[in-house]
């Protein structure tokens, strides 16, 4: 479990907006050393692994050894590996991610173009998935053991358990396909009709193609931060200020949602930022299932054709996102608990 | 050596009373128990011939009938044949992978909590760096490069989800490294091969084996995944019987069989293998009490 560790290292004395300063550094210090280390493995790993990238790329094409040795020189393997890190790195820092096998266009165009639907998909599912995550997981911990808990932490480790993939086919077939008397109601693919209607319609369109996959998303998502709130709330409800907030008669309801949710609020919501990692990866799967056209979409391709440039580039572009979330959400949870900078 | 054993029967025996009293636990292992039954005496009745494509005895997708009791796939395959068949490939992949996670886990979890200074600072850099990979992209990625057999799968799913092993891993050695009997073992000229085989081992091994439960739920999860999209070179399992109903649009063309059945192998594995990993992990360490 990714839990913020305490800064007992990072701070020594003096004021605590100093104390945070260094913090910080020290955390956007570690995100640096850690990019850089993507780089690095990326660069090996698709180089030295085994599997010659010309042979998979020519995979169930005829090429002659002359046309293997021009693509070889195209793509610079025929340098030296010293030459070849150098070239690379000095390529991934100016963003320039190289072109790919299977479009011919550069992969940050590729990229670019779909890196919107991407946000909006994985953003709108986050949101949901945070609100009913949270929503459900403090009803359930102020009072532990009782029917609420027990049912909504049994569905959500239901659906935790099922694979991603898995809950969307069932969804595609109920209710895209129609099953029994039950007619299909949502689109199967993709994130627009062929002959889509523009203005106010045409969000209508997009938001009805959405359905499928936000669900899938975030029925498997929302269970761990049902989980993450629900202990946070468990731990306050023993605190003394819940005590207090009784005893000048506040009533149960005002001092769940006044006094103990906000308290453990911070940390759920931080772990959400930590574990996007996950919800990178069920947004692939959801993205690839309903052909919804964006990065885990274009990532998925990438590995089907194989198309190595490409898979390098979007593979770079999620890990490098996700470490730079999580950086981010160290610090503004250290910036903003108290509890944290002092411990 | 009687005494030792007389003292692991008895502990055992408490072991086995506390965990007989989860409900959920018992019938977790017994589902375990007899998936993993089925698995092994496969062969004795079925052989890889289920799974060829111009074997199938049956209709094109047909629907379950006395034939073919849960129905056939686009090549008049028994869709209960290639699961019982399949389900070889998926708990192997599962029990392997969690394995491997487990052992580079603990050796690297216990170099860390046991080494102080630059060797524990340099593994827990490693380890949070492999922590805050999205571990599905990293798997599909390693599976790609490396072509997909039963080995690189393994390999890829091991080697993405070591990391949280590792620092509950780490946080027990430190734990147990605080405790004077070691203290002692060191004053009596124990070397650091002493002390992390024979007292820190000893005392995370519980720990180690519930962790390993949950750790084969999640990896037979991946390993569907990773078939479902495709990675995996095409030795059956049930990943790669949903994928073929996706590709033949078994969704869409109402062959729910094809989807459910596959599907519902997992969950009820995944699920067992769950509910008796938290059973273990309430019974070995009470105060452990994981939030996922």
């Amino acid at each position: 479990m990714t839990v913020a560790q305490p800064a007992a290292e990072a701070i020594e004395e003096g004021p605590a907006r100093h104390g945070v300063l260094r913090y910080a550094a020290a955390k956007v210090g570690g995100a640096l050393l850690s990019i850089a280390m993507v780089i690095v493995a990326t660069f090996f790993a698709f180089r030295l692994l085994p599997g010659d990238p010309v042979r998979a790329l020519a995979q169930g094409r005829n090429m002659t050894p002359e046309q293997l040795d021009l693509e070889r020189h195209r793509l610079g393997l025929d340098k030296s590996l010293a030459e070849q890190f150098v070239h690379f790195v000095n390529q991934t820092v100016h963003f320039d991610l190289g072109v790919s096998y299977e479009y011919k266009r550069p992969v940050v165009d590729l990229i670019g173009e779909r890196i919107g639907s991407t946000l909006l998909l994985t953003g709108t599912a986050l949101v949901m998935a945070v609100s009913l995550g949270i929503w459900q997981g403090a009803r359930a911990g102020w009072r532990p053991g009782s029917r609420f808990d027990k049912i909504s932490t049994g569905i959500s480790l239901v659906l935790w358990s099922v694979p991603t993939f898995w809950l969307g086919l069932l969804l595609l077939m109920v209710f895209a396909a129609g099953i029994g008397p039950i007619p299909g109601i949502f689109p199967t693919r993709g994130i627009e009709s062929v002959d889509a209607p523009s203005g106010f319609p045409y969000l209508l369109d997009v938001a009805k193609h959405m359905v499928l996959p936000c669900l899938t998303m975030v029925a498997v998502v929302y269970a761990q931060y049902l989980l993450v709130m629900r202990s946070s709330v468990i731990d306050e409800v023993g605190q003394d200020y819940v005590t207090t907030a009784r005893a000048k008669g506040l009533r149960d309801d005002e001092i769940r949602r006044r006094h103990a949710v906000p308290n453990a609020l911070l940390p759920t919501v931080t772990l959400v930022f930590m574990r996007i990692g996950f919800v990178v990866g069920g947004a692939v799967t959801v993205e690839a299932i309903f052909s919804w056209p964006g990065l885990g979409q274009l990532f998925y391709e990438a590995i089907r054709v194989p198309d190595f440039t490409l898979m390098q580039g979007t593979f770079l572009l999620i890990t490098v996102s996700v470490i730079l979330m999580n950086t981010l959400a160290d610090v503004v949870y250290h910036l903003l608990d108290p509890r944290v900078r002092s411990a | 050596m009687s005494i030792a054993w007389t003292r692991r029967r008895l502990a055992f025996g408490r072991f086995w009373a506390s965990f007989r009293t989860h409900k959920a636990g018992v019938a977790g292992l017994i589902v375990l128990v007899v998936a993993v039954l089925l698995a092994l005496v496969a062969p004795l009745f079925i052989d890889a011939g289920v799974t060829n494509v111009v074997s199938g005895t049956g209709a094109k997708l047909a629907p379950p009938s006395l034939h073919d009791p849960l129905g056939t796939d686009e090549s008049g395959r028994s869709i209960l044949l290639m699961i019982w068949w399949g389900s070889r490939t998926s708990l192997l992949i599962g029990f392997l992978a969690a394995l491997l996670s487990m052992v580079i886990g603990t050796v690297l979890g216990i170099a860390a909590g046991h080494f102080r200074g630059w060797i524990s600072a340099i593994v827990m850099r490693i380890t949070d760096w492999f922590l805050v990979l999205p571990s599905l992209v990293t798997a599909l990625v390693l599976a790609a490069i490396l072509g997909g057999s039963t080995l690189t799968i393994i390999a890829a799913i091991g080697v993405t989800s070591w990391p949280s092993t590792a620092r509950l891993i780490r946080a027990q050695t430190l734990a147990v490294e605080a405790r004077p009997y070691i203290e002692r073992s060191q004053a009596l000229g124990g070397g650091h091969w002493h002390i992390t085989t024979r007292h820190v081992l000893p005392n995370v091994a519980p720990l180690l084996l519930a962790s390993t439960t949950l750790e084969v739920a999640s990896a037979i999860v991946t390993e569907s995944t990773l078939a479902f999209l495709g990675v995996s070179a095409n030795k059956t399992s049930w990943g790669t019987m949903l994928r073929g109903s996706y590709d033949w649009g078994a969704a869409t063309s109402g062959a729910w069989w094809y989807i459910l059945v596959p599907g519902l192998c997992i969950v009820t594995v995944v699920m067992a293998f769950t509910l008796c990993g938290r059973a273990l992990e309430t019974v070995l360490n009470p105060r452990l009490r994981r939030a996922v």
